[in-house]
């Protein structure tokens, strides 16, 4: 296998770097991509194919950083054979309870599957990494990754590098910048580890700062705090399906080890000892987290033969390292679980991209991964795993090539696929960030009043906590309860207008702050407007799912959140679809 | 939540402090790095995976054990293999292992053990 080694892409211009660390950071960039998960280096190495200066900004650590760096290279791909599509969307399109849309899907696993083919070239089965990383066929013309957790982040960083992108570690964004005619231009945020601020003028921005789990300790999750949502809402972009995005994953108890393929066709008993019955815990986990509002829930993998263990143990060895830790075998003994809130990472709201240039409407700013909606993939279901992970793939190269199209001025075609044209030798960035304005409407900015002391941005995320991460008030819904907690959270936020603000890395954690109190919400709201039970969302004073509401919702606004129903209708195969009509929430 | 860097073991690289997507560590200056925020540990296992001297242990409770807990027992988690487990099981150790008890042997070794920690987790979060 040869190695195809692309020309490098040119580099960004460094306008100030000074060992003066009270001066920030300054570069020009054609493409700024904040996020450093799948999606955000998927879309870094496109935009540097389409040959665009890259830069690439992570809170954490990209290659390390985020919930797919934990977790498993289980991606969803289907080779592009009709059969083979309506079978495996159509499936997804039943457990998404239709309001899903196949083009999306289609178009989605063309590039998932086209790209991965990439893969090999890249050197993806060279690392020796003693062999376990192969991209190989599980059946006739189907293709499957398989290898431990933490290589694909690792391999796709080093991509990222060899494709002459600039990382930039533990410097979160905090802020878009716009230039005069309210296209974003740039982003500022902080190097917590120099202890220096940067400001970064771009030709265009791609968000891929992941979904959020209002830090629940999930596996990775806590990096994904909303930043991006926040960001993309205050320059006008809009959210969609956010009313799912209570999705809990089972762990075994006490831990973050919520990758758990093989749970979702365990045994459980509750507390007393009496056996779970479950339908598709897919699509609901409703009667397991029920029997968990009454006492400890156990669980065991029963449905495996001992033949198959040792292969079962390799297949998720992050897993297994816990209960070996905890010396428990999952096979062969009940053990206790609990849950960890997944908001909307393996829930599917997120930011609406209107088309599949990856654009949210707003001139210069795309999105990608879990930080944009997957409910056109997988509708009320989780798109957790192969789903979420083709769509980082198909997303991050939409946005990535869109986003270096329109920084060459070149604007963005319907399919927002570039045209191979070749190298830019023309730069649209050219805004140094000085010249750029502002766009945070909360959490930043103590230069008017007074930064605030940890208390308050603690009280903002704990009160954000307190409404979104138990099991009584987020998997089981009612007015009542919604209602309720949108007061609480309305009153934080405008509270918060007051409170959250801070200078150097306490601006970290206020934005960290403002950002999940607004997830939730619109996550609150949204479910408020969904008066029905479908899929992850469950209404205990709407249990049935009523087909007037096979739509999907729109959501968005910061002091006022609106609702509304999404003029674009689902698109469903050949599997019977409900009536639709624009009943309104 | 990580609960070990042992000293003996750490080279002073300085990896986890790069590492560490929350940013839980500090470097010190010709030192071995210090867990300086404990509490934004989001047990991702990433420093124990990524630690070329194996010299990490995450525990896998999501809040900080009691002091006595067992999976808190540096020179017992030593003397079983269990600092550098992950890195082992994502293949990414590349010397023999250290400790001379096989990586795979479990802490604590029963079923019992086991409840008894999650019944202190119960109390913990309560």
């Amino acid at each position: 296998m040869t190695t195809v080694r692309p020309p490098r892409a040119p580099k960004p211009v460094i306008l100030t770097d000074s060992a003066d660390l009270t001066t920030p950071l300054e570069l020009l960039t054609d493409v700024l991509v904040i996020g450093g998960g799948p999606a955000a280096t998927w879309s870094a190495i496109a935009a540097a194919e389409s040959g665009a200066s890259v830069v690439l900004v992570d809170k954490g650590h990209c290659g390390s950083s985020g919930v797919a760096a934990t977790s498993g290279v289980g991606h969803w791909l289907v080779a592009p054979d009709t059969e083979r599509r309506n079978e495996e969307i159509g499936r997804r399109e039943r457990a998404g309870a239709f309001i899903t849309d196949r083009t999306w899907t289609d178009a989605a696993l063309d590039v998932a599957w086209h790209r991965t083919a990439e893969l090999p070239g890249w050197g993806w089965e060279r690392r020796g990494l003693r062999g376990a990383n192969r991209l190989f066929g599980t059946g006739p013309a189907d293709r499957a990754f398989n290898g431990p957790a933490p290589d694909y982040l690792r391999f796709l960083r080093g991509k990222v590098k060899r494709s002459g992108v600039v990382i930039l570690d533990h410097s979160p964004a905090l802020e878009l910048l716009v230039d005069s005619a309210g296209v974003v231009s740039g982003a500022r945020g902080y190097q917590r580890q120099v202890g220096r601020a940067w400001a970064i003028g771009a030709g265009a921005v791609v968000l891929a700062t992941g979904g959020t789990t209002w830090k629940s300790h999930s596996l990775g999750g806590d990096v994904n705090t909303g930043d991006g949502h926040l960001m993309g809402a205050e320059v006008g972009a809009h959210l969609s399906s956010m009313e799912f995005s209570n999705f809990y994953g089972m762990v075994p108890f006490g831990t973050s080890m919520d990758k758990n393929g093989f749970f979702v066709h365990a045994s459980y008993w509750d507390h007393t000892g009496a056996p779970i019955e479950y339908a598709d815990l897919h699509v609901s986990r409703s009667e397991l987290l029920a029997a968990s509002t009454r006492g400890t829930i156990t669980a065991q993998f029963t449905q495996f033969t001992e033949d198959l263990w040792p292969q079962l143990r390799a297949a998720m060895p992050n897993f297994f390292m816990v209960t070996d830790k905890l010396g428990v075998n999952p096979f062969t003994e009940r053990f206790p679980i609990d849950w960890v809130n997944e908001g909307t990472v393996r829930g599917t709201g997120g930011l609406h991209v209107l088309d599949r240039s990856g654009t949210v409407g707003v001139p210069g700013l795309y999105a990608a991964g879990d930080v944009a909606a997957r409910d056109r993939i997988v509708g009320a279901a989780t798109g957790a795993g192969g789903p979420n992970l083709a769509w980082a793939i198909a997303s991050g190269t939409w946005s990535g090539t869109s986003a270096a199209r329109f920084a060459r001025g070149a604007g963005v075609d319907g399919d927002g696929l570039a045209a191979d044209d070749g190298r830019a030798t023309r730069h649209r960035h050219g805004l140094a960030p000085g010249a750029l304005a502002r766009t945070a409407a909360i959490g930043l900015h103590s230069d008017a009043g007074r930064g605030s002391d940890e208390r308050d941005w603690r009280a903002v995320v704990e009160s954000t906590q307190a409404e979104l991460l138990p099991i009584t008030k987020s998997a089981f819904r009612n007015e009542a309860s919604l209602t309720g907690t949108l007061a609480v959270l309305d009153r934080a936020w405008s509270g918060a207008h007051e409170t959250l603000a801070g200078q150097g890395a306490a601006e970290i954690r206020t934005r960290e702050a403002a950002a999940m109190l607004a997830m939730g919400r619109w996550a609150t709201r949204a479910a408020l407007a969904r008066t029905e039970s479908r899929g992850m969302h469950t209404r205990t004073d709407f249990p049935e799912q009523d087909p007037h509401q096979t739509h999907r919702l729109l959501t968005g606004g910061l002091d006022e959140v609106w609702v509304e129903v999404d003029p674009e209708l689902p698109v469903t195969g050949p599997l019977p679809v409900p009536e639709l009509t624009g009943a309104s929430s | 939540m990580i609960e070990i860097l042992n000293a003996d073991r750490c080279t002073e690289c300085d990896i986890c402090v790069r590492i560490c997507p929350t940013n839980v560590f500090d470097a010190v200056e010709g030192g071995v790095p210090v867990i300086a925020r404990h509490s934004d540990c989001q047990t991702c296992f990433q420093c124990e995976a990524y630690c070329p001297a194996d010299a990490i242990f995450v525990a896998p409770s999501r809040i900080p054990l009691r002091p006595d807990s067992p999976l808190r027992d540096e020179d017992a988690l030593l003397a079983a293999g269990q600092l550098g487990l992950y890195r082992e099981r994502v293949g990414w150790r590349t010397t023999p292992v250290i400790s001379p008890a096989p990586p795979t042997a479990p802490l604590p070794s029963s079923t019992i053990d086991y409840h008894r920690t999650v019944e202190t987790l119960h109390r913990s979060t309560s």
